[in-house]
């Protein structure tokens, strides 16, 4: 049930701005709406995408939360990857796991 | 009056959103091309609202209430809800038809449990496609999700029966209606595998399409899809529901795998609504 929420707060993350105006003023706060493991808490907190992805959130939700923190779309991508390499295979949610992580875009390799 | 025009096209974000990054200008001009001329059939069909059946990624729709369909009869939507500068679209106001959508949901609703919102918001699943079709954003749109994110998903024989459902009640209406079906066929989206493309798979789906094969097009299952296209596979039912709808072969106008960076086998198509 915990992917739940913290796929939750992501969401209402990515699409209101009101949110995003709470999660620069008071992340922490924010976050105690919601029933959330250390692990899930920590790894927001940090905007830890390796992790979150490993946790099991969707990319589609995953990607927006990416954006919002600035970060690019290769970074976005191999944080995922790196997350694998540290954290293990994804544990929960839509993919268990899609394949190795292999980068299919040659632009990313420049 | 029987739909005005009805096609396909796919929607990634970095269709316009990583646009400068793409090595590949030729596949990608052809893309925008094959778009300019869908834009272009829009506009002299004469579609006086255009109905968007959409695969949206969590911008309306949570796992707290998901609807398998939902149509939106809202004044205005607005979008989209990436950041501007990440997708490359500005935030704009797009007019809705409430007072049709009304009339659709009702007459949809006589033989598919379909919910409403009067408020939605849109992600890049539709705003990319109306960048490139409506470019100025002013033909109403009466936006239509299908959940293809959170399963358990709506049936594909489900998803054919919806769109049975939504031509019949745009041939109800007085209106001239554009139907516009945007998913993508195989891709890993916002994955680590994000770019791998299966085009076999891909173009056998697109035949099955240009050549109506009903009973073929319902055969997948999700889990075959999921090993063979991804999840992002799921969002086939956006094509089959405009297909139903259509009730004619597609005319396959372009499709490139060679796009990677787009994260989606690039298809643009119109279906032949005179057979």
């Amino acid at each position: 049930m915990s992917l739940y929420y913290l796929q939750k707060v992501l969401y209402q993350l990515n699409r209101d701005d009101r949110v995003k105006q709470e999660y620069h003023a008071d992340l922490p706060a924010l976050l105690d709406g919601y029933e959330l493991s250390d692990e899930e808490r920590g790894a927001l907190i940090n905007g830890d995408i390796g992790l979150l992805y490993v946790l099991g959130v969707n990319g589609q939700i995953l990607m927006h939360y990416a954006a919002f923190l600035n970060i690019e779309w290769f970074d976005y991508l191999e944080s995922m990857r790196a997350g694998i390499k540290k954290y293990g295979p994804v544990r929960e949610g839509v993919y268990a796991m899609t394949g190795g992580g292999q980068s299919f875009t040659l632009e990313g390799e420049r | 009056m029987p739909l005005v025009y009805a096609g396909v096209t796919s929607h990634g974000p970095g269709m316009t959103g990583r646009a400068h990054l793409v090595e590949n200008l030729e596949a990608r001009d052809q893309l925008y091309a094959a778009l300019a001329d869908q834009s272009q059939a829009i506009k002299e069909s004469g579609a006086q609202v255009m109905v968007v059946v959409a695969a949206e990624h969590f911008a309306n729709f949570f796992m707290d209430n998901m609807p398998a369909y939902c149509i939106g009869l809202g004044e205005r939507h607005q979008g989209p809800i990436e950041d501007p500068e990440w997708l490359r679209i500005p935030k704009v106001a797009i007019p809705g038809s409430p007072d049709l959508a009304r009339r659709l949901a009702t007459d949809i609703m006589q033989t598919v449990d379909l919910a409403y919102a009067q408020e939605w918001k849109f992600d890049h699943g539709i705003m990319v496609p109306l960048h490139f079709l409506t470019p100025e954003f002013d033909l109403p749109i009466i936006p239509v999700n299908i959940n293809c994110q959170g399963p358990p998903l709506t049936p594909l024989s489900r998803a054919w029966a919806f769109g049975e459902a939504l031509g019949k009640a745009c041939a109800n209406a007085d209106e001239r209606i554009a139907v516009l079906g945007t998913g993508g066929i195989s891709h890993w989206p916002a994955t680590p595998d994000s770019g791998k493309i299966n085009e076999p798979w891909d173009r056998e789906f697109l035949r099955r399409l240009q050549q109506q094969d009903k009973q073929a097009l319902l055969s997948y299952t999700d889990e075959e899809t999921y090993l063979e296209a991804g999840q992002g596979g799921f969002e086939i039912r956006t094509y089959i529901a405009t297909a139903a709808a259509a009730q004619g072969p597609l005319e396959l106008d372009f499709y490139t795998a060679e796009l990677p960076i787009f994260a989606v086998g690039c298809t643009v198509g119109h279906f032949n609504l005179n057979t």
